[in-house]
């Protein structure tokens, strides 16, 4: 019997893995989608996926967002699994996001700034108005900008944060001399130091960083935030082989940076000072950066002498729940068989049934008190 | 009557405020001590350090297990830790805080002993009703949930819960604390009952002078984290030598 | 498999895997966190399991995969061939013939040996998490071994429902030290954890635990002297085999109240089916 139902159940997942083949192809009356396209058209799908699957590539990303029908989650995990199996060669040079070649870089604390406020490619003004006419959303204008026009000044915008910081308002960020963690390769362990702490967030859930980070705006761990600035674009990427000993640019990589200012700290001996919450992902990712950075300002609570109460100061709770390929993979290993599980409950619920009747059958009002 | 407990030169500063100053005091076998201040003296933050609960910054804690004395911090926190479930007790004085409000009464009660290594669950729960009539509870409670019970109630449901161990040291902080008038008259006439009853050794914290002159043996008046005065109870209370402890008494005392 | 190397992971994670096996069988039942990889199986369908046997399996073992005590159910499948197709290794339903075996929810029915070694899959390693979520506080009560707390829920509920209500995934306690989740597995099966000759391994992938119990170990599951750990089972035969004593499946054949009961470790019924025949 075994030996048969080994093979039924074998047929049954190749039957399964053919039907799906099917399902993502389509009608085939239509053309397939080529990853190229994805790359070009579905730049936020290739840019969630790159964040959440922790590898910047969006030929990758955008091949997993096809195999995996376009849901991101699915295609994340692709490239995670993908990601863990490959050699790591060489660590880069910090980037330097000073340097970026903002495509867009806005603040909201000053009307005007070095560099001044620069839009770039955003929906934030746009009417959500669903377009009809599909050639009207692939038109582009003949006077559409580009990308750097002009790089020499685009890589020249002094960070709104570093203005504060000039006049000491705002914390300085002390760089650190110690390696910083890898949460690849060493388990998550508390307390969590801040390096692992918005390493994880990095690669965390866009939609449960937006909502713990909408979470403090309503009161549950609030941080009086301001967007200092957030800034998108081209940032080089640099390695210092050893055998050479001096850096070279190997690339560029599009990164969103959001650097809140949040409410000061202070005492009767440190005059008070703005504080920070830090949000950086890869591609363009307002949302993420920006929930990141609520999020990573709240669960300094316990540095900053603030009380800890609300779910996103919570360090633990946050870092243990914020990976989605964690997450959805524990939601859903609940579809697989737990009969054996189930069976010994049933057993002991008809155990306890047949007890209690019994006991009611011989003494009902004792019974009866048990059951409160 | 010999030492159990005792503190030397302990001094503990949170952020920048000094919350202890160089505080020494012994405790004896069977006796009841108050450590009485007003808030912020550092009486609550002497009585964590006292019971192992915070490990102060300087000074030693030393507990005289048999004939030896040994620093808590020597010990170290697993055998602290074994004391704290047995043979130490803490009242805190919010009881919904130091009790599962989703656990009957009677484990609640059979924690501690389960905590210390009881297997027996007819024993246990015995010996949990045989302390719920103890604390003046109807044995009828025995299954039901402290939610349903009133704040007097939950208050001597605690107490019953950490004597059941049969301890010989127990440290209560503002037990008759955010009670009724008349409920607060009947449990401290509980603990007076219990704690001579059974000999135990006690350090209470209190801001309530009538609490400590009904309970303690002896007395030690905190200010601004160090000890200002200290003497048997009546002599401290009828005779205060510190100007604070005048204040306190003269405010307090007035029938 | 081209492109990959032998039972997928590298020897550099394989490695660091077996060192914290090595730990883990040094403090039975500890739990010893380790840097857990992403695996082309979701977290929850036994990443840990993999682990353990890809950084164990050589090209000499043969493989048995179960979950809930069968080889076919379709995750067992699953991973019987990903090891299949990434170490080439020979695979078997037989128990007697496995060298190792990994399992979800089940400990075979016929005794292990001391040259076999069984991986289970752990979804919750914490034994106390149900009481306490927070890792940095649990972790904290195995170090002062303050168990107490779940003991007071095996009282509980003796007291509402006359008899512990745990049914699988019953807490053990390993060499009268280490409070541990012994996987979801039924409280039958709990008894074969205690002194098994085999090297029992447990893996979990998203909790980035590994545990361990070395052979001849005590495992005793909680409970209390007046009312003791007392599993139970449908109280059927098999209606393949005849088997009586065998943990069993309850399927619905019928919308009239109808029920089949059948071994849920098929290997040992097939092979009794066969010694009866």
């Amino acid at each position: 019997m075994a030996y048969v139902a080994v093979k039924g159940g074998e047929a049954a997942i190749a039957a399964a893995h053919a039907w799906l083949a099917r399902v993502r192809r389509g009608d085939t009356r239509l053309s397939a989608i080529a990853a190229a396209q994805i790359v070009a058209q579905l730049g936020r799908a290739v840019d969630r996926v790159m964040a959440e699957g922790a590898l910047y590539d969006p030929q990758l990303a955008a091949m997993a967002i096809l195999q995996a029908q376009g849901d991101l989650i699915e295609a994340a995990f692709l490239v995670r699994a993908y990601r863990t199996t490959l050699p790591r060669l060489i660590d880069s040079d910090p980037v330097d996001t000073a340097a970026m070649r903002t495509q867009r870089r806005i603040s909201a604390i000053f009307k005007d700034l070095p560099g001044g406020q620069r839009l770039g490619p955003t929906t934030d003004y746009t009417h959500r108005l669903l377009e009809f006419d599909i050639s009207a959303v692939a038109a582009i204008k003949p006077d559409a900008p580009k990308a750097d026009p002009d790089p020499a000044i685009a890589a020249t915008l002094p960070r709104a944060t570093d203005l504060l910081g000039a006049e000491s308002l705002i914390e300085g960020e002390v760089p650190s001399l110690n390696e910083p963690i890898d949460l690849t390769m060493s388990p998550l362990a508390f307390p969590a130091s801040r390096d692992e702490r918005l390493q994880a967030l990095a690669r965390g859930d866009e939609g449960f960083l937006l909502a713990l980070g909408y979470s403090t705006q309503r009161g549950y761990g609030h941080t009086h935030p301001f967007v200092g600035e957030l800034r998108m674009g081209a940032v080089g990427l640099r390695i210092t082989p050893p055998e050479l000993g001096f850096a070279i640019d190997i690339g560029d990589i599009i990164l969103t940076e959001c650097q809140m200012v949040n409410q000061f700290a202070g005492s009767k001996t440190t005059p008070p000072q703005f504080t920070r919450g830090y949000g950086l992902s890869f591609g363009h990712a307002d949302r993420r950066a920006m929930s990141m950075a609520l999020v990573d300002r709240a669960m300094r609570a316990e540095e900053l002498g603030e009380d800890v109460s609300a779910p996103a100061q919570n360090v633990e709770f946050v870092l243990s729940h914020c990976d989605n390929i964690e997450a959805t993979g524990f939601v859903e290993h609940l579809k697989l068989p737990h009969h054996v599980d189930f069976q010994s409950e049933l057993e002991t619920i008809r155990a306890m049934r047949r007890e209690a009747q019994a006991t009611k059958g011989a003494a009902p009002d004792e019974a009866d008190n048990a059951g409160l | 009557m010999s030492v159990l407990l005792e503190a030397r030169h302990i001094s503990h500063r949170f952020g920048r405020t000094l919350a202890l100053d160089d505080v020494s005091l012994t405790l004896r076998r069977h006796e009841i001590l108050a450590i009485v201040g007003e808030s912020g003296s550092g009486k609550t933050t002497l009585l964590n350090m006292l019971s192992g609960r915070l490990t102060p910054q300087s000074g030693d804690i030393l507990y005289y297990d048999g004939h030896a004395a040994t620093s808590l911090r020597v010990r170290g926190e697993r055998a602290v830790r074994t004391l704290q479930r047995a043979r130490w007790g803490y009242v805190a004085q919010d009881p919904r805080a130091a009790l599962r409000l989703d656990i009957s009464a009677g484990g609640n009660i059979g924690a501690r002993l389960m905590a210390s290594g009881a297997r027996n669950y007819d024993d246990i729960r015995a010996m949990a009703a045989r302390w719920l009539e103890a604390v003046e509870i109807d044995v009828d409670r025995l299954d039901d949930w402290p939610r349903t019970f009133s704040g007097g109630m939950l208050q001597r449901l605690q107490i019953a819960a950490t004597l059941v161990t049969d301890p010989e040291l127990v440290f209560m902080d503002e037990p008759t604390g955010g009670l009724d008038v008349s409920v607060q008259a009947r449990i401290l006439d509980l603990i007076r009952s219990l704690v001579r009853r059974l000999g135990l050794a006690v350090v209470i914290v209190t801001h309530d002078i009538g609490v400590a002159r009904l309970l303690a043996d002896r007395l030690i008046v905190m200010r601004r984290g160090c000890i200002v005065e200290h003497g048997l109870t009546d002599q401290v209370l009828d005779d205060p030598q510190h100007p604070y402890t005048q204040l306190l008494v003269a405010s307090v005392l007035p029938v | 498999m081209q492109g990959y190397n032998f039972a997928y992971l590298d020897e550099t994670t394989k490695r660091m895997i077996r060192r914290a096996i090595l730990k883990a069988v040094a403090i039975p039942g500890h739990q010893v966190p380790f840097a857990s990889r992403e695996m082309p199986l979701p977290y929850g369908w036994g990443t840990g399991g993999i682990q353990l046997t890809a950084s164990l399996i050589g090209a000499d073992d043969v493989l048995k995969v179960i979950d809930q005590g069968a080889d076919d159910t379709t995750n067992a499948i699953s991973i019987r061939s990903f090891f299949a197709r990434t170490a080439g290794v020979r695979t078997t339903t037989h128990t007697d013939a496995a060298t190792l075996i990994q399992t979800r929810h089940r400990i075979p029915e016929i005794p292990l040996r001391d040259d076999q070694i069984i991986v289970y899959q752990v979804p919750m390693p914490e034994p106390l998490y149900r009481l306490e979520p927070s890792r940095a506080v649990s972790r904290r009560m195995h170090a002062m071994a303050d168990y107490g707390p779940m003991h007071v829920k095996l009282y509980e509920d003796i007291t509402r429902f006359g008899r512990v209500a745990v049914s699988y995934d019953h807490p053990v306690v390993v060499n009268r030290r280490y409070l541990m989740s012994p996987s979801p597995i039924p409280a039958f099966d709990n008894p074969k954890l205690h002194r098994m000759p085999a090297l029992q391994l447990f893996g979990a992938g998203r909790e980035k635990r590994i545990y361990a119990v070395p052979p001849h170990t005590d495992v005793v599951s909680l409970d209390f002297e007046d009312r003791p750990f007392n599993p139970i089972r449908a109280p059927h035969r098999c209606a393949l085999c005849g088997a009586e004593h065998s943990y069993l499946d309850e399927m619905v054949i019928d919308d009239r109240g109808g029920r089949m009961f059948a071994c849920s470790d098929t290997d040992y019924c097939a092979s009794y089916q066969a010694r009866e025949a």
